[in-house]
Parts: structure tokens; sequence; C-alpha cells
């Protein structure tokens, strides 16, 4: 019998994967960081992190799954942490893919707007954040999940009302052509959509800890 | 010819290893914590362990079929036991085995003219009412401080979820090892006194008993039960009443075990006079009966909603079914096999109202003055004496108990033979020689056998008090062992 107080190896690789999740949303930010300051080198380490990041969540999910089944751990729960650990691996992967599509499309984005940016994403990086705080409490501590529910519906509200803001000031411009509004239009709608899902999964997860309560 | 009679003593170990396996391991495989091939191996292992090292010292006893005084009789009942359990498998249902024997031999009772055990029979209402309420309240308390402990403690999912299946398989262990223990003289024990077996000197490690030989049988009848039937009567008890957490599962077993340690242990009621301690009373308790009521006083608890009634109340039928069955079963199969298979399924036992046996009637506390007239009378059975006397007299069961133990005819023989087989094992040195002394006489009542060993020495002599119960009980389990050895 392995010792009972010590962190048994699921668990470790379960933090683990947390850690990529909230170092994915870090690294987003630094990414997009350096291409607003159109710092190029940086922008191109952050890319080269995050996808080594999304490989690496990818390959601790799949362990993860497959210990699960393998060894019928958390019977019970089992789906339900399945289907969370897809989640968080879907909010990885949308940092990956927000980071992509600037180094593709290269959004125009207007100096006046730099800032409204920079704040929209903090606003989904903390979603994600206190999302991954939900996660590793419902693997420890069932009653602290819901504070940090909480925090994500407040990001994910904050999120909501500089999306609306910036669109606004997108739009109604008129120095730009209307091709460039919808392209950074769906930049904004690519960040905000990150705190959409973030409070996705934790409804989803306010469910698994009502299933779980004892 | 033993080897046929034995069939039906392993038919009954299957069917006991396929309905009450689901009291040690149901809620961990209707949990899906443990699978259930593993439960049944784990199973497996310790009651057979259980059966060869803890039940020898049930062997003495020859379990409750002792009662049935004819070896085809003892066949028929327990078969009948047997068909009532597998039934009632089939359909799912866990039931308590023990009820089933005891209202197999109820039939056998009626059917021989032998007296109806009505303790038995009130043991076993009690028992249908005193488990599943009593394991409820202990699955409630230890459900909410566990569930306290864990919540506070912030372990780890799966931590939690590795110390739950620990929990279950050590419970496990417990369980079936005192499942083979208890269980077994019930299955094979009355076949011990026929049994072709010697004492075996395994390679010069151990030695086996031909009791303990026969009890390996019996056991590995047990197994193959649990392992080829077991797992559908595991998920009535772990899924089918209401779905559990493994927390929970958890929690049902320990309360289940709890209850069977508190309210049916005479371990610990001995161990609690020994030390001056006032003893819990002993309650009527059934494992297969309690282990519902934990899983049902979990539900409970959780609002109610998830508890899937339909399934409680088929549970609940089934528990009445059981020893009603088991009596009508046990009746006709008796008459069959005593007028068609020419076998002799009893032996009768006449009760004779002599002038010694009257004496000792108004000894014990009981007036002769309503039955005197019946004084010198034979009767072919107890059946019929008990009708006379209630013509006679109105009296009470404790009464009527005196009557029957001071009349029945027995005609025991103390043989050098059969005092060698007592030799070496159970009885102390004083003990034997006092049997020894009376080698050769033979009693017609067994209180007079008794009487005779304890004039002979103290050792044989009851004891007054509470703090002598458990020994009085023993003393009293050594004379029950002469008094079939003699007769």
């Amino acid at each position: 019998m392995p010792n009972i107080l010590k962190k048994i190896g699921i668990e470790s690789q379960i933090d683990d994967f947390m850690d990529q999740v909230s170092e994915s949303g870090l690294l987003c930010k630094s990414g997009v960081e350096a291409y607003l300051k159109g710092n190029c080198e940086a922008f191109d380490q952050a890319l080269a992190a995050i996808r080594d990041a999304e490989h690496r969540g990818d390959m601790l999910r799949k362990t993860l799954e497959n210990d699960l089944y393998a060894k019928t751990l958390i019977p019970e729960s089992r789906g339900d942490v399945m289907e969370l650990l897809e989640s968080m691996d879907a909010l990885l992967g949308r940092f990956n893919g927000l980071l992509w599509q600037f180094d593709i499309e290269k959004p125009q984005i207007c100096q006046d707007l730099v800032e409204d940016f920079r704040e929209l994403l903090q606003c989904s990086v903390e979603a994600v954040e206190a999302t991954v705080r939900s996660c590793r409490a419902f693997f420890k501590d069932l009653n602290a999940v819901a504070d940090h529910i909480h925090k994500v519906a407040y990001w994910e509200k904050e999120s909501d009302k500089v999306s609306t803001r910036l669109q606004r000031a997108v739009f109604s411009r008129d120095d730009i052509r209307l091709s460039h509004k919808m392209h950074l239009r769906f930049f904004v709608k690519q960040i905000d959509r990150i705190a959409d899902d973030a409070e996705d999964v934790t409804d989803r997860l306010n469910v698994y800890v009502i299933k779980r309560m004892l | 010819m033993f080897a046929v009679f034995l069939t039906s003593g392993l038919f009954l170990g299957w069917s006991l290893g396929a309905n009450d396996a689901a009291n040690v391991f149901g809620t961990a495989v209707g949990t899906r914590m443990i699978s259930f091939r593993r439960a049944a191996i784990i199973c497996g292992i310790f009651v057979i362990l259980g059966a060869v090292i803890s039940g020898a010292g049930a062997a003495e006893t020859l379990g409750d079929l002792g009662a049935v005084n004819a070896i085809a009789g003892a066949f028929v009942v327990a078969l009948a036991a047997a068909i009532t359990v597998y039934w009632l498998t089939v359909l799912g249902y866990p039931v308590s085995t023990t009820q089933a024997i005891v209202g197999a031999i109820i039939g056998w009772d009626l059917f021989s003219g032998a007296l109806i055990d009505y303790a038995a029979l009130v043991e076993i209402v009690a028992s249908w009412v005193a488990s599943p309420i009593l394991a409820a309240i202990f699955s409630v308390i230890l459900y909410k401080i566990i569930a306290g402990i864990v919540m506070r403690s912030g372990i780890h999912m799966f931590k939690l979820d590795a110390l739950t299946r620990y929990g279950l398989i050590i419970a496990g262990i417990a369980g079936a090892y005192s499942l083979g223990a208890n269980n077994i003289a019930n299955v094979v024990g009355v076949f011990i006194p026929v049994s072709p077996f010697q004492d075996l000197n395994v390679f010069g490690l151990f030695k086996l008993t031909a009791a303990q030989q026969l009890f390996f049988i019996g056991a590995v009848a047990i197994a193959v039960g649990t392992f080829t039937y077991g797992k559908r009567v595991m998920l009535t008890v772990g899924e089918g009443i209401a779905d559990l957490l493994p927390v929970a599962a958890l929690v049902a077993v320990l309360a289940n075990a709890l209850v069977l340690f508190l309210f049916a242990s005479q371990d610990l009621e001995g161990l609690l006079i020994r030390h001056g301690i006032p003893s819990i009373p002993l309650v009527p308790v059934s494992s297969s009966q309690a282990i519902v009521g934990s899983v049902l006083g979990i539900g409970l608890l959780k609002g109610g909603r998830a508890i899937r009634w339909r399934m409680v109340g088929g549970i609940v039928g089934a528990w009445a079914v059981t020893p009603i069955a088991a009596v009508i079963i046990s009746f006709f199969s008796l008459f069959i096999v005593q007028n068609v298979f020419q076998q002799r399924t009893f032996t009768p036992v006449e009760y004779t109202l002599t002038a010694e046996a009257m004496q000792r009637i108004e000894q014990q506390g009981v007036s002769t003055a309503g039955f005197a007239e019946l004084s010198g009378r034979s009767f072919p059975n107890a059946f019929s004496l008990d009708r006379e006397l209630s013509a006679h007299m109105k009296k009470t069961g404790r009464e009527r108990n005196v009557i029957m133990a001071a009349t029945e005819v027995v005609n025991l023989r103390v043989t050098a033979s059969q005092i060698q087989k007592i030799k070496g094992r159970w009885f102390t040195d004083g003990q034997i020689k006092a049997v020894e002394v009376l080698r050769g006489r033979t009693f017609t009542h067994n209180w007079l056998f008794d009487d005779a060993l304890a004039a002979l020495s103290p050792e044989w002599r009851l004891k007054d008090g509470q703090s002598a119960k458990e020994y009085n009980a023993e003393l009293n389990r050594k004379l029950d062992y002469l008094h079939r050895l003699f007769r």
C-alpha cells in the first residue's frame, strides 16, 4: 500500500495539467502584449512556449484519461472529471489559437483601442485563472469551489462590458474601412469568448460539486 | 450415501455464497469501486479461510440443522432452505439464509410432530424490524461523522478514492472471513457425524481435522456461489436500492458490521460481563437485512428522493416470503422423501410422564396439579403431549419448555467408543473424567445425564449470576453435544 499521506501520481498530474492551463493564459497575455508593442521576437517566443504548453497539456490529459479508465479510479465522478479536463484543455486551446490568429492575421489595432484590448484580455485571463482555482478546489476542497466560481462570473461580466464598449468604439469610427472594423470585432469576440467558455466550465463544475457533496 | 447427503449442504453453501456475499461486497461492487471479479476472488479466499480456521469452533454445535435428528431429514431441510434462497437470489433479493434454514426446520417440526420453536419465529420477525432500523440509525450517524471529517479535511479526491477503496477491501475481507466462520456450521456442520474424512497431515506442516476438511468443501461451495451467481444480489444492494457515493458505500458496510458486533456478538457480551460493564442486550440481527437498512438510512439522510421504493418493497416482501416458503418446501419435500424414497427423515421422540419426570417438573417450579392424571402416560411426539396438556391446563412458554425437557425420552448410552471422540478437544480433563465414570450407563432423560455429571464434577455445574451467563451457555453447548453423541 503506498503511503497514503504522500501525494499520489495522479494528483501531481492533475496539478501539472492545471499549471499548463494557467500558464497558457499568462503566455497568451505576454504574447499579445509583445504584439501590441511590436516586439516580434518576444511574440515568437510566447508563441513557441504556448505551443509547448498545449502539447504538454494534451499529453497530460490523455495520460489522465487513460489512468482514470485503466485504473477504474473515481467511478462516481469519472465522466465529470473527463469532461472537466476536456473543457480545460479547450480553454488552453483557445489561448493557443488566439495567439496563432494574431500571428497569421496580424490585425491592425488602432492605437486608441490598445488599452481596451489589454483590459479585455486581462478579464479573460483572470476568468480562466479563477476557473483553474475552482477546478483545483473541486479536487481538494469542495466548499471553496463556490467562491472561485463567483469570481469567474465576475470576470466574465467585466469581459462582456469591455467587449461591448470596444465593439461600439470600433464601429463608431469613420477612419477605418468596414472590413477592418469586422476584423477587429472578430478578435474582440475571440478574446471575449474565452471568458464565456470559462464561465460555461464553471456552470458544469457547479453541478459536479452538487453530485459529489457528502 | 454421505456424498448424496452432502450435495444439499453444498447447494445450500452455493446459495449462501450467491446471496450473502452482497452483505459484504454489495455496496463496493454496486458503486464500481471494486470489480465484481476482484470482490468474488477476495470473498472466496477469505470465506474459505474463515470457515477452515475459525469455523472449527462451531464444529461441535452442528449448526442450526443439528435440531433435525435424522440425516435424511437434515438433507431435505438443507435442500429446502437452499431452494428458497436460490429462488430469491434469482430474483435478485438479499435475504437471510439463516431465516430460510429456521423456516425449513419449522417445516420439519410440523412434519415430525416436534414442537415449533416459537422463539425462533419471534426472532425472525424481530430481526425484520430491528436489523434495518438499527443499521439505518448507525449508518446515518456514521455518515454524518465521516462526511463531516471528509468535507473539512481538504483531502484530495483521488486520495479519498484510494482510502475508500482500501477501506472497502479491508471491510470486505473481515466480512468475508466472518461470513465463512459463522455460516459454515449451518452449511455442512450437520454432516460431520456421518463424514468419512480422517484427520489429514498436510506435508507435515499442519493438520487438517476431518471437520476442517468438510468445512473446506463447504466453503468452496460458498465461494463458487459468490463467483457464479453473486453479482445480481450485489447490484441490488449496491445500486438497486439507491445511488450511493463510494464513501456512503463504505459507511453502509461499516454500519452493518458495527450493528452485528454490538447487538449480535456473544463475544462482546462476554467481554463486557467479564469486566463488570453492563452488556448491550443481544438483539436478533441479520446481516442481509442490516445492509439494506444501512443503505436506506443514507438514502433517507439525503432526502429520500433517490430511494427506489419499489425495490425496497420487493426486498421486504422477500424477507417475509423466505421463512414461509422454506416451511412449505421443507414440509412437502419431507413428505416426498419419506413416502416415495422411503428414507427416514426423523427419529420419533417419545414423551413419557414418568414419576421422576413429574418430580423434576415440580423441582423446576412448575405445578403438576393440572395434569397429574396424565402421570405414567406416554406420547408418540411432542405435539401430542402438548395438545393433551393444553386440554388440561393453560401454560406459559417457559412451563411448556420445562415439561417437554423433563419428559423427553432419549435413552442415552455412554459408550467407550463415543467417549474417545471427546478426548483432546473442547472438554476439560475434569469434564472428561466425569463422563468416563458414567461409562456403560444409560439414561432415559437428558437431564438425568446432566444431573449425574453435575454430581460427579463441579466443572459440569451451572453457575449463578449474570457474570456466569457466558460460562453457562458454553456448558449447555457441551451438554447438548454429548446428548447428541450418546443418543
